[in-house]
């Protein structure tokens, strides 16, 4: 067993192998760089690097979103063919879930995993680890940050929140959920490939063709093009 | 004997997903393409973020449908050839990649081509070529004439100055409120009127090659305005008949200049305006007799597709043009690169 996770969904771009029970390899940059260019040389490299070839991966996992619209395509988009023209397994995993993964496994309250949105906005969820497995307490979603953790101050569990944008929410996060807020260290923040890779070992594939990114915000086009035909999103 | 070659093409520059495979170069095993034109026509034309979305749902489909057509499997496959650019650069991004994957899982080469190569290269699968040639190529990004002295070599030796001849084409029809895309409506309207409307022709300097059709597009915006402001209506196909008059004036005089002083064999015309029946009936009319061979292909091979892709790479490959993986999309790819 090999799997191959990609991630390209947001600024960090990481690429694992995982066989059996152990990474054999792991690489993650958190740069402003295009993953048009890296990703390809990324995953080449790894395997090159721990002696595999194409033909000895036996499933695919990818970050399914949300994040960068582009940089979610561009992951799922190797993927699907890799996956497809292997002819082995492909299993998308939610970008927010790689993201609470780590930090969250020794953490008993619940995990918020941020990515920001701008204007306010973050994709967030909620997970907490049950019986050690991670389970989604509050799907992932596109929110304002200040709806968002005004909802959390109901929670009686304390909250851990991870990622790279945290600087620019941790403020107003403090402000209104104060100690009941925790936040991960400046080395826990990059979503991990490795737990990619993980979260996707044992999910039976999804069917390769139909497989499309979760962007959770419709093409802003077709949001302006419902809302003039006067139809609400959920019917 | 020498092994048969096979080439698998992608293309994914604008609103159609499509796949090819090319044989020895100009035979089509399979051309198989997914047009998103429905879902784009409640917009009034192509959106680029849904044109992505479309894209990534296909890709894979599109891929086994040409390999099953092809009757093929990658072993068989020589080289992946794949439009690099110009195009819209996330709808480009989903073939790069894809490319990229299938290239990298079958170690097999990678071969970069310019999406109006392949409209070029689309005349191949319909003839030999023979250089020099030129090539008119109209359609709703492009219009320019590319002179080629030899295979893989391409000279654009006149362009837009600022629209395309297919944009211009959109823009008139939805002033005469025809619906997305305009070009085949306006072509149909244009056959029942006749061209009593004098519209202006831009020539632009004396021997350019470059064309310019905003002025054009001006006027007859201004016709119908000013015709509005007294009252009057002007008949729908004659303004057509009057603008597609115009246009083929242009495309086919300054052609037929470009043949007179570069002295070539072949005219071959590409793009989806070539689909359009005036500018196939001027043109043909006007090479009738000529010692220049006209080329026009078939409407299928004039619109996006992937065999021009794959037709145009069998070429590049062979001249050794090669990418490697970081290969990115280059929405404003300069078509005189490899020369
Ligand atoms: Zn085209």
């Amino acid at each position: 067993m090999t799997i191959l996770s990609i991630d390209t969904s947001n600024y960090t771009l990481g690429v694992a192998l995982l066989e059996e029970d152990q990474v054999l390899g792991e690489y993650i940059t958190n740069l402003k760089k295009n993953h048009s260019i890296r990703i390809m040389p990324a995953i080449q490299t790894l395997m090159k690097d721990c002696g595999k070839t194409p033909a000895d991966l036996t499933k695919i996992v990818v970050a399914k979103g949300p994040g960068s619209y582009t940089g979610v395509r561009i992951g799922v988009t190797i993927a699907k063919t890799l996956a497809w023209t292997l002819n082995i397994p492909l299993v998308g995993i939610s970008s927010l879930e790689i993201l609470a993964a780590g930090p969250g496994r020794y953490f008993s309250g619940y995990i918020s995993p941020i990515f920001d949105a701008r204007r306010g906005q973050v994709y967030t969820g909620l997970y907490h680890y049950k019986d050690g497995s991670l389970v989604a307490v509050e799907q992932d979603q596109l929110v304002m940050l200040a709806d968002w953790v005004e909802k959390l101050t109901s929670s009686k569990e304390p909250i851990l929140f991870v990622g790279n944008d945290l600087p620019i929410h941790r403020a107003k996060i403090e402000e209104v959920l104060k100690a009941k807020a925790m936040f991960a260290t400046v080395t826990e923040q990059n979503p991990r490939p490795a737990e990619l890779a993980l979260l996707g070992r044992d999910t039976p594939g999804e069917d390769i063709h139909t497989f499309v990114p979760n962007y959770i915000r419709l093409a802003e086009a077709e949001a302006k093009w419902l809302e003039a035909k006067g139809k609400t999103l959920n019917g | 004997m020498k092994k048969d070659q096979w080439i698998l093409g992608i293309e994914t520059s604008c609103d159609e997903t499509a796949v090819a495979i090319i044989k020895n170069g100009r035979e089509i095993a399979a051309n198989v393409v997914a047009s998103q034109i429905e879902s784009h026509k409640r917009f009034g034309g192509v959106v680029p973020e849904i044109a992505s979305r479309h894209h990534v749902e296909q890709i894979t489909i599109v891929m086994e449908e040409a390999l099953d057509q092809a009757g093929i499997t990658m072993a068989e496959v020589d080289a992946i050839s794949v439009t690099e650019g110009p195009g819209l650069v996330g709808a480009l991004l989903i073939g790069v990649n894809a490319a990229k994957a299938l290239a990298f899982a079958h170690n097999k080469p990678l071969v970069p081509v310019h999406h109006i190569a392949g409209h070029i290269y689309a005349n191949r699968l319909v003839t030999e070529l023979q250089f020099p040639l030129l090539a008119l190529v109209v359609s709703g990004g492009h219009t320019e004439l590319v002179y080629m002295k030899e295979h893989g070599s391409f000279e654009v030796i006149g362009e837009t100055r600022d629209d395309a001849a297919g944009e211009a084409y959109d823009k008139v029809a939805r002033t005469l409120n025809m619906p997305y895309p305009g070009g085949p409506h306006i072509d149909r309207l244009a056959h029942e009127g006749s061209p009593t409307i004098d519209l202006p022709r831009a020539w632009l300097e004396e021997g350019s090659y470059d064309f310019s059709f905003s002025g054009l597009k001006s006027a007859v915006i201004n016709t119908v305005h000013n015709a509005e402001q007294r009252g009057e209506t002007i008949a729908p196909e004659n303004l057509a008949a009057s603008f597609q008059a115009s246009v083929i004036d242009v495309l086919v005089t300054k052609t037929l200049n470009a043949v007179a002083e570069y002295g070539v064999k072949q005219v071959l015309v590409a793009g989806g305006v070539a689909a359009n029946k005036g500018l196939r009936n001027a043109l043909e009319a006007a090479f009738t007799g000529r010692d220049v061979e006209l080329v026009i292909p078939p409407l299928k091979l004039c619109t996006d597709n992937a065999a021009m892709i794959a037709a145009a790479g069998s070429v590049m490959f062979e001249k050794g043009i090669r990418a490697d993986l970081a290969l990115n999309a280059n929405p404003g790819l300069d078509i005189e690169i490899y020369n």
